[in-house]
């Protein structure tokens, strides 16, 4: 059981554009939200309110600094959260089988009851998506929502991951990156949608969209701006008397 | 990574017992009667301590017999079988031993390979993770076998095989500090491979306390700290118990260089724990170490 199926008759995954994400954390709650009242133990907190808050999430969101050679600073917002790898290390380490990949869609779950919580499939993650729940000690990760894209009492729109339903920037998008011709599939062409720590054999099913380059401007800023200038660079009157005195003290 | 009490105490004591098993069943004259059952009650009094602490390390301690059905692919579940298979072999090896004076060289070599394979599982849950580099590397297996022996040379009372051991360990040992230093910088993950942005820097992190992921992999101990942490493993682990035994022999100058060994191994294990770093720690900002 924890061996990987050889292959997948899809992959769902999700596709995440860095360069729209504006960092506002809603996926982070909408995931808290809604993965506390369905499948599986509820993610519990420890010390909500007190002075040492902690608490296990699925979805968490970093910030980062890049500056260009030509231009400002810019701020990248990263959500990040389960990959689902095809080649999932999390899955063969564990000794229970409680951890496994699904062969009809490449999911990536966790069979709490089988669960002891030894820790090791968080360790052999390198992206950090598995939480063990310090109230339950059972190892939680991302489900991509199989209880919301696989319930068919769930309107159509609905029926998506809850990170990707609640986003306001329209930056997570979900779907099958197994099929060519699909919406996801596109935008990772089209955006050049790359995999992170390639380097670390786990071929992730999640996708990154670098930033766009930013505009430029090497013309007028503005064509208000001129009218912004300083009016008076030398001060006449009483401010004029005012600045001279001053500076003689 | 976080250096859990419960990991070090299952790792020392259940290679420590291993390893005196290893050797009394590799003995040609084997110790029988009332002093064989000693040194058979301290090998399996280490070993079974060892394996008792690790279900401490579980958040569902309960349910750890589950952990013997993935043994196709899982090298913790295989650690699980090892161990069940060498403290029953070498039980019965025992039993002939202590009970009946009856010494099956054969079945002491089974017995003494699958205690060796099971400090040799044990170690591989660690080799095998992509993630930390710093044990991702066949050093890691090699150095858990090498202390289990050294330590049961010096439980057994093995004076010569002991000094070589210890010899053999602590330069295995600080091969493997200096060199371990060079490992995340050659796996070539950087926060750069982790993000795809160019030369970003950690602005903000996704949380304002510490939360599972940095309290149990982003564990960084102070650089000054651990130079000093690593020669007193390498003094108190190899170099005074080797000097201890070049003087001539008493059973509480054995005993003293025994413990300075254990000393020095525990000292030396919670820096294989303290000092490896998982590349997750790079989201968080850690910064590597050259």
């Amino acid at each position: 059981m924890t061996s990987l199926p050889k292959l997948t008759e899809r992959r769902l995954g999700l596709v995440i554009d860095l360069d729209t994400c504006v960092g506002c954390h809603a996926c982070v709650v909408a995931c808290k939200g809604w993965n506390t009242q369905s499948h599986g133990v509820p993610l519990s907190d420890q010390d909500p309110y007190g002075a040492d808050p902690s608490g296990t999430f699925l979805n968490r969101i970093h910030t980062y600094e890049v500056t260009p050679a030509d231009g400002p600073a810019q701020v990248v917002h990263f959500p990040k959260s389960c990959l689902h790898c095809e080649d999932a290390p999390c899955v063969t380490v564990c000794p229970t089988g409680a951890s496994f990949k699904r062969a009809a869609d490449g999911i990536v779950l966790v069979n709490e009851t089988d669960c002891i919580g030894c820790g090791l499939c968080a360790w052999a993650c390198p992206y950090g998506a598995r939480e063990l729940d310090a109230d339950e000690g059972v190892m939680k990760k991302c489900t991509l929502c199989v209880d919301r894209i696989d319930n068919p009492t769930l309107p159509e729109e609905d029926r998506i991951p809850a990170c990707v339903r609640t986003c306001p920037a329209g930056a997570r998008h979900f779907g099958d990156l197994s099929d060519p011709n699909s919406a996801i599939s596109a935008l990772v062409e089209e955006r050049g949608g790359f995999d992170l720590m390639p380097e670390q054999g786990t071929r992730p099913v999640n996708k990154y969209l670098p930033p766009r380059p930013r505009d430029t401007w090497t013309e007028e800023v503005d064509v208000l701006a001129p009218f912004l200038e300083p009016v008076a660079e030398d001060a006449r009157g009483f401010l004029g008397w005012l600045d001279r005195t001053l500076s003689k003290l | 990574m976080h250096p859990a009490p419960s990991l070090i105490a299952f790792t020392v004591a259940s290679g420590l017992g291993f390893g005196l098993l290893f050797w009394l069943g590799i003995d040609a004259t084997p110790p029988s009667g009332w002093v064989g059952l000693a040194f058979y009650l301290i090998a399996y009094a280490l070993a079974l301590a060892g394996l008792g602490a690790s279900t401490r390390h579980l958040g569902r301690p309960e349910r750890a017999l589950k952990a013997f059905t993935q043994w196709r692919s899982s090298w913790l579940s295989r650690e699980a079988w090892a161990a069940v298979a060498a403290l029953s072999v070498n039980a019965f090896h025992a039993a002939g031993l202590v009970f009946f004076d009856l010494h099956l060289p054969a079945l002491g070599w089974l017995g003494a390979a699958l205690a060796l394979g099971t400090v040799f599982a044990t170690s591989m849950i660690y080799a095998q993770l992509r993630t930390v580099p710093r044990w991702h590397h066949w050093s890691t297996p090699v150095l858990f076998l090498l202390y289990a022996v050294t330590g049961g040379a010096l439980l057994s009372g093995r004076v010569e095989a002991a000094l070589v051991l210890l010899t053999v360990t602590g330069a295995a040992q600080g091969a493997v500090f200096l060199h371990g230093d060079r490992r995340l910088a050659r796996a070539g993950t950087t926060l750069s491979t982790a993000t795809g942005l160019p030369g970003p820097r950690a602005f903000a992190p996704p949380h304002t306390g510490p939360n599972y992921l940095t309290r149990e992999m982003a564990f960084s101990v102070a650089r000054r700290h651990a130079e000093k942490l690593r020669l007193i493993a390498l003094a108190l682990g190899a170099l005074l118990p080797a000097l201890l035994l070049l003087l001539p022999f008493h059973h509480s100058l054995g005993l003293v260089a025994l413990l300075s060994h254990v000393a020095g191994g525990i000292t030396a294990r919670w820096l294989f724990f303290a000092e490896a770093e998982h590349v997750m720690s790079l989201y968080y900002g850690k910064s590597q170490r050259t």
